[in-house]
């Protein structure tokens, strides 16, 4: 980008524009700053684009002056994730100072107390030492630890309670009996005059420290949508007025022209108008070899324009483009919720002040049946089970595996609606394909046609492709491009009819014509008796045979063939080798059926399915007791797909139906099936390991804490332990969850 | 001891009464928009109400730095967003019919209500 251009655009961030209405206001006011030639406002991102040459003060005063605030970025620069990112190392960076602090005072402390001295109160000596060493880990609450203390306080107003809560109320414990020792030890028998301030210092060290490897660990887990934001380019050369200039991204609007050179990201969808070339799409579909794009074709934003210079018009732009919709979608599934979690939702609702609760009961057995120094033993036994409980690791388990596994997932171009369809792909049983489009290619071709005596093929082609244009279907569309590329001309069609799952019916150079299948021909009495075992020979050889009846006359057959997809064999044999059972479900006749299901491997198939019945046989399977999967086009097949326990659409490239179904394959393959089933799995198995992990450390460490073991053999858990144990839980399952994103599913 | 013990089980009650049995004073019914402010461990306000049919928008402010702000969900309502550090976030919902709606962070840390009545009542 020249430096001209760039001070023709300005990007204003708005810090607190909060309705829609504030929008018209803002810009009618920018639109007044000298040197400002266009405004306008993106209120999702909060966003102006302001087009001329204007001072940034006089942008930000003018903003000021009705009641906002805003900062100037640069187009090249401005990335919301990068902002994320620093604050998130500046949280980091504030976490370790705190934990460093704390812990070099409670490590030295710690090292006193386990291999030098007693860190007991017996002399005035002694007394004014940890009377010092005491208002130092009061320094250290302050600095190091008054988030916790503020946290709590404000929770507790509110009547509600969190880790907070737990962690003030451990270490504050300790703090106050210790310096109770150490001021009034008259109050506490002399074998209890033990001081806890190295407990106060490390847990709060150890906390923060736990805290800030979490945020380390938790940038990793949006590795994928990070990937994926990247991919959007900052700026896109267009042209305006017959020149090409560079202009951010945001800038672009519908039906501009933007130009793409080898090497350069695509910035936004749309329609090849001239030149070719090959795209790389291979970070949107996970499909390997760049695409042949020629005039006319689409084009998406984020892929990477391999070999030509291409020219093309802008279709969609900001957040309408299939890489925003799609980065959009993969974060909304990132932050829902499969109800496996449901369960660990409820306990950590009730679990602070049930820990609150068993630290008072523990402290009190303890104190009535506990060896003395009884007092002691309470203290520290109250202080560790408020420690170590975590609640923490008990609500993320399953929302960072979610994360981790929708994003490992998008990266193989399969987008996961939500947790709950993630948590239910795992589950799949039977598996229902759809056979145009899913299991074959979609794009049929005519590849042969018989003619009765007095009928020639281009008469029929042409007859029969005329009557087509008024239809939809593919096969219809084969037909009519069949018939152009011949350069056959259509004559004109009247009385078009549509008959459901047998053909079509109208009226061209006046002759009323039939197009269709055997069933069609038999019930409008068509004698079609001598050409049936040519048309069972095509639909043999998985072609679809169609017949065409001129006033009543069989005229000749037209047979269709779609292609099998290069890779559906291995992909429905990898379903198959999991233990799905695979279903194929098709419009077409039984013998063409029959051969498609041949050659990929099914064996249950049904055909002549009329569409409104495909529901139907989601439902007979599942009253079989499976958890079924539908897969197809997401076009006539969405009953279908709602009805299924998951629904996949299957999209081509950018054609994706993300609205439409549960998940969304956005490459062709059905190897995506296997993906999105055995990323499901291991996301599943994920979060079991997660909840079971946080089940059994609070389960088991609670009552360790609290002192069960000790009268069977004398253990009693440190509060540093606890504190050590508590701040590394949560990192435990967050590392865990990062462990998915190694999965890699089956080669194919 | 006994005196112990018996501190020990009020400490208990105050415990269960405040956190589980305190009735929270309701405030007024909100409309249009209610800024939401996200900080240290608490949504300020963390009870809204609303009437039934009204639409609202919750405009979450995140001024506390920790993960487990960074996200706030509707269970019921299978909704969860992101919240920027230091800036807005709008949540529009309309519609809504008569109920509790819970809203917190992923770790259920912080936990907010909003409470759709019946126009009649309210």
């Amino acid at each position: 980008m020249s430096d001209e251009n760039s001070a023709l655009q300005k990007l204003l961030i708005i810090e607190n524009a909060a309705c829609s209405s504030c929008v018209e206001k803002i810009e009618r006011t920018l639109s007044n700053v000298p040197g400002v030639d266009h405004v306008s406002m993106n209120f999702a991102q909060k966003i102006v684009v302001i087009t001329g040459t204007p001072n940034d003060d006089h942008l930000l005063n003018a903003l000021e002056s009705i009641g906002y605030t805003g900062h100037v970025a640069d187009p090249n620069k401005h990335d919301v994730l990068t902002e994320q990112e620093h604050a998130d190392t500046t949280y980091y960076k504030r976490l370790m100072k705190e934990a460093v602090i704390a812990l070099s005072l409670g490590t030295p402390l710690m090292v006193y107390g386990l291999f030098i001295g007693e860190m007991t109160v017996s002399t005035n000596l002694q007394r004014s030492a940890w009377l010092i060493i005491g208002l130092l880990t009061l320094g250290i609450m302050y600095f190091a630890g008054k988030h916790f203390y503020v946290g709590a306080w404000k929770s507790f107003l509110n009547h509600s309670a969190n880790m907070d809560t737990l962690i003030a109320l451990g270490t504050g414990t300790a703090w106050i009996y210790s310096m109770t020792v150490v001021f009034i030890p008259d109050l506490i028998p002399a074998m209890a005059r033990h001081v806890y301030f190295e407990a106060t210092a490390m847990i709060i060290g150890l906390i923060n420290l736990g805290l800030a490897l979490e945020i380390k660990a938790r940038g990793r887990t949006s590795a994928a949508i990070k990937r994926l934001i990247g991919l959007r380019p900052k700026t896109a050369r267009v042209i305006r007025e017959s020149d090409e200039v560079d202009i951010p991204i945001e800038a672009v609007e519908l039906e501009d022209l933007v130009r793409v050179r080898p090497g350069e990201k695509i910035p936004v969808d749309g329609i090849v108008t001239d030149g070719s070339t090959a795209v790389d799409e291979s970070m949107l579909t996970g499909e390997p070899m760049p695409v042949e794009k020629q005039i006319g074709d689409e084009v998406v934003a984020g892929t990477i324009n391999k070999s030509g210079t291409f020219l093309f018009r802008a279709t969609r732009v900001g957040t309408n483009t299939a890489l925003s919709r799609i980065i959009e979608m993969v974060k909304r599934a990132q932050n829902s919720k499969p109800s496996i979690g449901r369960l660990a939702d409820v306990i950590s609702g009730y679990f602070v002040p049930v820990v609150m609760i068993v630290a008072i009961l523990s402290a009190l057995a303890w104190l009535n049946f506990g060896p003395e120094p009884a007092i002691a033993f309470a203290i520290v036994s109250a202080t560790t089970v408020l420690i170590i409980a975590c609640p923490c690791a008990l609500g993320l388990a399953t929302p960072m595996s979610v994360m981790v596994g929708v994003g490992k997932a998008a990266e193989s171009g399969v987008l996961i609606r939500n947790g709950e369809a993630l948590q239910t792909a795992s589950k799949i049983t039977a598996m229902i394909l759809d056979k145009t489009g899913t299991i074959t290619e979609g794009n049929p071709e005519v590849t042969e046609i018989i003619g009765t005596q007095d009928w020639n093929k281009n008469d029929i082609l042409r007859l029969a492709a005329s009557l087509e244009t008024g239809s939809e279907h593919p096969l219809a569309l084969s037909i009519v491009a069949s018939a152009k590329s011949k350069d056959i001309p259509l004559g004109l069609v009247r009385d078009f009819h549509s008959i459901t799952g047998r053909g079509v019916k109208g009226t061209v150079d006046n002759k009323t014509l039939l197009f269709g299948n055997e069933k069609l021909m038999r019930e409008q009495s068509v004698t079609i008796e001598s050409y049936v075992n040519e048309a069972q020979r095509m639909a043999a050889e998985a072609k679809t045979p169609m017949y065409l009846s001129v006033d009543g006359i069989l005229a000749g057959i037209v047979s269709v063939a779609d292609p099998v997809k290069s890779d559906s064999i291995a992909a429905i044999k990898r379903l198959q080798t999991n233990g799905i059972r695979v279903v194929m479900l098709t419009g077409d006749n039984r013998a063409t059926a029959a051969a498609v299901a041949k050659k990929v491997g099914i064996t249950e198939y049904f055909a002549e399915v009329l569409p409104e019945d495909k529901s139907n046989k989601v439902t007979e399977l599942q009253a079989q007791g499976e958890i079924v999967g539908m897969t197809g086009d997401g076009i006539n097949d969405a009953p279908a797909l709602a009805k299924a326990n998951v629904g996949f659409a299957i999209g081509t490239g950018t054609d994706v139906a993300i609205e439409s179904a549960d998940i969304t394959l956005i490459r062709g393959s059905l190897h995506g099936l296997a993906d999105a089933i055995a990323v499901s799995k291991a996301t599943l198995r994920n979060i079991k390991q997660n909840l079971f992990g946080a089940f059994i450390y609070n389960i088991a460490g609670i009552p360790f804490a609290a002192g069960v073991l000790y009268p069977f053999f004398g253990l009693l858990l440190s509060p540093v332990i606890a504190g050590a144990a508590m701040a590394f839980s949560s990192l435990t399952v967050v590392s865990n969850a990062n462990r998915l994103r190694f999965f890699k599913a089956a080669e194919h | 001891m006994i005196i112990v013990n018996l501190i020990g089980l009020v400490l208990i009650v105050v415990v269960v009464w405040w956190f589980w049995l305190y009735k929270v004073k309701t405030p007024d019914t909100a409309s249009g928009e209610v800024i939401i402010k996200v900080e240290n461990g608490v949504y300020e306000p963390a009870l809204i109400r609303m009437h039934e049919g009204e639409k609202i928008t919750l405009i979450f402010l995140r001024k506390d730095r920790s993960a487990c702000s960074s996200v706030v969900q509707f269970d019921a309502l299978e909704l969860s967003e992101e919240l920027p550090l230091d800036k807005t976030k709008s949540i529009t919902l309309d519609s809504l019919d008569t109920g509790s709606y819970s809203f917190n962070c992923q770790m259920q840390m912080y936990k907010g209500k909003l409470i759709v009545e019946d126009k009649k009542n309210g």
